[in-house]
């Protein structure tokens, strides 16, 4: 006899962190002992900017659920201007992966300042909890690389 | 097209330029090709009529590497990317003679085909002042067609008549707009998401990543490419799952987004027919939405959407809020 086992959703989930706000957001939020799901797998890139939309695409093929991208406030780039540009990429190609027909919900960007611990496991939070209620991501996902 | 090969052979005669680039007759009667014109005799080849729908600015970052001038004939609409070539640095204004030539639309022989028109042997009336019915000769007799019910997707959205940039005009154009540029893009953004995805399924799905497009593509210029790149998963070879081609076209559209001129070449040579005209120019609207409208290779000086920001412009998240 087979047991079923009823295996709970675990949202796979990347997150682009910029090394000077949204990282050390991350770690505040870390060290203040606030929580957020371990479904969250952090990068850190130099910069927002840094993010290339090809990136975006390529955590999706590789199996991701979601994928959120977070900087440092416009404005407060460490590089001066680098989180204007990825804003208007990521508006973008957002736009364009809902053109296509992804799911609503499945990108986000987030501005986390390095102070702001208590927004980025707030942040995470949510969005984990949104891609739970989307469910696994079959339009973008590559079959090869499901296991 | 007599005045144009008088006038290309006086350019090679007096010294002005070293080759002329232009179009020559193709295997049949409907598809002519880009060539080089260097000697008087090769001029017996050389065709311009309504089938010549190839945008020759893309070849000019080659011309502009060889010794001497080089005339080129391009087309108003050609003229937009040639610009755009020439803000990227990728082509030298001092090594070519531009000679704007008229166009009145050009032809899909795709077009005849689906009016039910099958064995076609040579289309007559296709010159640039020729009447406005092409006469079909077909191996079942001949057939008239209307000349604008033949015409490229792209010339229904003609951008205009004018010359953006050139030496000397020979011909005269016709503004072809007859619909709205961007009424493909909204028909599909009004489905819904599940409608789209299964659309975007069934066009791309069609893909034999023949590279066509990026090829064509007069924006395409970057000496090597990623998708050439054999590091990178969906390069050179069929797919293997449907989110390649995806990925391919999604990718190769956002590259050119900000740059493109909407000149349509890569659904005209598509040899599989998948409209992919559609990718850009939903960046074109998006941008245009958000960002103000630009028309690359219109203004030399405009800075490009995509390596520009302001502080109050949109955040991301606006795209759920649209719907």
């Amino acid at each position: 006899m087979q047991v079923e086992e009823k295996k709970e959703f675990r949202p796979k989930i990347v997150a682009f962190c910029c090394n000077w706000c949204s990282y050390a957001g991350a770690d505040l939020a870390g060290s203040s002992r606030l929580v957020y799901p371990a479904d969250v797998k952090i990068i850190r890139v130099p910069c927002s900017c840094r993010v290339n939309p090809m990136f975006i695409l390529r955590a999706f093929e590789r199996g991701a659920d979601g994928v959120i991208l977070c900087g440092c406030h416009p404005g407060d780039c460490h590089y001066t201007t680098g989180n204007f540009y990825a804003r208007r990429r990521m508006t973008l190609l957002f736009s364009m992966l809902d053109f296509i027909g992804v799911e609503n919900g499945r990108t986000r960007v987030e501005w986390v300042s390095a102070a702001e611990g208590a927004k980025f496991s707030a942040t995470m939070n949510e969005f984990v909890e949104k891609i739970r209620s989307l469910g696994e991501n079959v339009r973008l996902g590559d079959l090869r690389c499901r296991n | 097209m007599q005045e144009l090969i008088k006038r290309a052979k006086e350019l090679l005669a007096d010294g002005t330029a070293a080759r002329v680039l232009g179009w020559r007759r193709g295997d049949l009667p409907y598809n002519p090709e880009p060539a080089f014109f260097e000697k008087e005799e090769d001029f017996d080849q050389f065709v311009y009529d309504g089938f010549c729908g190839a945008n020759l600015s893309k070849m000019m970052i080659e011309a502009c590497k060889l010794e001497g001038k080089t005339a080129v004939c391009l087309k108003p609409c050609d003229t937009y990317s040639f610009n755009q070539l020439l803000k990227e640095h990728r082509v030298d204004r001092e090594k070519a003679y531009i000679i704007g030539v008229g166009c009145r639309g050009k032809l899909d022989i795709e077009k005849i085909r689906a009016q039910g028109v099958k064995g076609i042997q040579g289309v007559s009336g296709a010159e640039i002042d020729g009447p406005d019915e092409l006469q079909v000769q077909t191996i079942y007799g001949d057939k008239t067609v209307p000349y604008a019910s033949a015409m490229l997707g792209r010339c229904h959205v003609c951008k205009g008549k004018e010359h953006m940039i050139c030496d000397e005009i020979i011909g005269e154009s016709r503004e072809t707009q007859d619909a709205d540029r961007f009424d493909e893009v909204r028909a599909i953004e009004a489905m819904s998401p599940e409608e789209r995805f299964a659309y975007f399924k069934k066009e791309l799905s069609k893909c034999i990543r023949c590279n066509a497009c990026r090829n064509a593509c007069p924006a395409c210029s970057c000496r090597k490419c990623v998708f050439d790149s054999n590091k990178f998963d969906s390069a050179q070879k069929a797919n293997v799952d449907s989110f390649e081609e995806k990925m391919f076209h999604v990718i190769r559209a956002f590259h050119v987004a900000g740059r493109c001129t909407d000149c349509g070449e890569c659904s005209r040579v598509c040899p599989q027919g998948i409209p992919l005209h559609l990718f850009n120019r939903k960046f074109i609207k998006d941008i245009d939405e958000l960002y103000g409208e630009f028309q690359a290779g219109k203004d030399p000086e405009a800075k490009s959407p995509l390596t520009d920001y302001r502080f109050e412009d949109a955040e991301p998240g606006i795209v759920g809020k649209r719907g």
